[in-house]
């Protein structure tokens, strides 16, 4: 179950390709990528910048796919997050789950992303024409985690 | 002592990105850590103040009030996560 923090970006073919490799048993792959929009409430964005808490992030990200893991019946999953300077357009973050249905799949792929928004420290600031602005969280996020 | 870490919007508002300190002998939880961070005034009683969206962690764990804090943690002090 691979987590990673990176400043790089991330090639989806590739990464689906290298977690389900030649395995016979994986019958769905479910995905899911995040992007930099290029506008956030009501401004707009020119850049993001994205920190985070090293030592507590992989620990938090490995801890939400094990407990994917632990609810449904898939194989591996896969979680890769960016960090630093981002443009709108830009890929922020990746998950991946396989597993034998797709049922199982979307439904783990979504319980990582929403507990992923709630629990693993990151941080966003925006770059505006009026400045720079941390991102707030959002009340929606602790509803959508709350579901699970 | 120990290690506390302020990260993101707290670390700008603080002005301070880490700091060891002795651990009070009357500080045994996160609450009373933060009561006592407060104390210092200023911005720390700003932000820490009671209602403010603050959130903790003790040694990389997401914690609550009630979380025991002892010396050689590090604990880290920041807002509502924001990432994904």
């Amino acid at each position: 179950m691979p987590v990673r923090v990176q400043n790089e970006d991330f090639d989806i073919a590739r990464e689906i390709a290298a977690l389900r490799g030649n395995d016979p048993r994986v019958g769905a792959v479910a995905a899911f990528v995040g992007l930099v929009r290029d506008v956030n409430d009501a401004a707009t964005v020119r850049s993001l910048t994205l920190e985070h808490y090293p030592g507590m992030t992989e620990k938090a990200l490995q801890g939400i796919v094990e407990e994917a893991r632990a609810r449904w019946d898939v194989h591996d999953a896969l979680v890769v997050h960016r960090v630093g300077e981002l443009k709108p357009t830009d890929q922020i973050v990746l998950v991946v789950v396989i597993g034998a249905h797709r049922g199982e799949a979307f439904a783990a792929c979504e319980f990582i992303m929403d507990y992923l928004k709630t629990r693993a420290p990151f941080w966003k600031k925006e770059q505006t024409p009026d400045g720079e602005r941390w991102v707030e969280a959002r009340a929606s996020d602790d509803e959508k985690a709350a579901r699970w | 002592m120990i290690t506390l870490v302020y990260l993101a919007r707290l670390r700008e508002a603080l002005g301070a990105a880490a700091e060891k300190i002795e651990l009070p002998g009357d500080v045994r939880t996160v609450e009373a850590l933060l009561a006592w961070l407060r104390g210092r005034g200023g911005a720390w009683a700003a932000e820490l103040a009671p209602g403010r969206a603050v959130r903790v962690a003790v040694n990389y764990d997401m914690a609550r009030a009630e979380t025991p804090v002892k010396p050689g943690d590090e604990v880290a002090i920041f807002p509502p996560v924001t990432g994904g």
